[in-house]
């Protein structure tokens, strides 16, 4: 039996590290695709990205770039990374094994983070990456390696639990989408991208009360989490 | 002609939204309604990003709001591991169903 036990263990691992490797292998692909939205968008200040100029509104002098190029392959990489974010998000949802839900979740924030590139938001999907790629799914895989006897433990909940959760995301989700899809919004031409110093003047300008009280909560959760955390005597 | 405007995104992060509140009904994990709780705020990072891009003078706050929610998303997790640890040191257990001690 416990021979048995171990054997099974033991193949699971294996057969976890296969996926995993696989799924580093997509990660990579994933980033070297990156490399040329990087390349193209690179913020110029004072000059659009040449992507985001196609087919503006004639009242919009600025918008010199012609190419439709740029535009399909916007669009190639909004329709390949979007499909990414959505498929890596309901591999979450039924993945059993917490691991694993892990692994997804980080190509999940991957994704979004090119999708922060893809709006022009580059220093938000540099923080994206390393806050949560970097900092918040290593806390959450420490959490697990610290509560749980094995890793690969699983916990099912009752049919009717999930039948009535599926009700509830199914019926959520119709009425975001069929919201979504009947309202016009009064711009849907994207403005011209900010330098990342605009962002960094309003921190320390307009939003300079929300930056202190952040950093004052920062020091609070840290001194708190750490209490938490303590090791008994 | 733009081939992606705005309800794109929404859409995306609208799909996104839902998988974290059903992540969160159905794990009985508790690191497992975490991650539940790291996609719906990635889901309005998304919506906010989003927003600022096609707001009519490129306004800046949407990014300035989607970082403090990367903070407090951060500080969350934190907290949250935290006490996953300390529910563990006294339960034996993740699963949230078996905290139930102050069950009236």
């Amino acid at each position: 039996m416990q021979t048995c036990s171990t054997y099974s263990r033991t193949v699971g691992w294996t057969t976890a590290c296969g996926r995993r490797a696989v799924s580093a292998a997509a990660l990579i692909v994933l980033l070297t695709l990156c490399a040329p939205v990087l390349a193209q968008d690179a913020p110029t200040p004072g000059q659009e990205a040449p992507s985001l100029a196609l087919d503006a509104p004639a009242e919009v002098p600025a918008a010199t770039s012609d190419s439709p190029v740029s535009a399909v392959l916007e669009a190639a990489f909004f329709y390949g990374f979007a499909l990414v974010v959505i498929v890596s998000a309901l591999a979450i949802c039924i993945s059993k094994n917490i691991v694993r839900m892990a692994v997804w979740l980080f190509i999940t924030l991957g994704s979004v983070a090119v999708l922060y590139f893809l709006l022009a938001a580059y220093f938000i999907a540099t923080i994206q990456l390393i806050v949560y790629a970097g900092g918040t799914l290593v806390l959450l895989i420490f959490g697990v390696m610290l509560t749980s006897k094995s890793p690969w433990a699983r916990f099912e909940i009752k049919r009717g639990e999930l039948l009535a959760a599926v009700v509830v995301s199914v019926l959520l989700a119709v009425a975001l989408i069929g919201t979504l899809m009947g309202t016009e919004w009064p711009q849907d031409q994207p403005a011209e991208p900010h330098a990342v110093a605009t962002l960094g003047t309003e921190l320390l300008t307009t939003y300079l009360a929300p930056f202190e009280v952040a950093s004052v909560l920062l020091l609070a959760v840290m001194i708190g989490a750490a209490y938490l955390a303590r090791q008994e005597k | 002609m733009t081939f992606i405007g705005l309800n794109h995104y929404l859409v995306v992060a609208a799909i996104v939204f839902v998988a974290g509140v059903f992540v969160m009904m159905t794990k009985r994990n508790a690191i497992g309604i975490l991650i539940g709780v790291e996609l719906v705020l990635n889901a309005v990072n998304i919506n906010l990003v989003a927003f600022g891009r096609y707001h009519s003078t490129g306004s800046v706050d949407g990014r300035i709001l989607a970082l403090f929610v990367i903070v407090l998303a951060a500080a969350e997790a934190a907290v949250a591991v935290a006490i996953c640890t300390n529910f563990y040191k006294n339960l034996a257990t993740i699963d949230v169903d078996r905290g139930d001690a102050a069950k009236g």
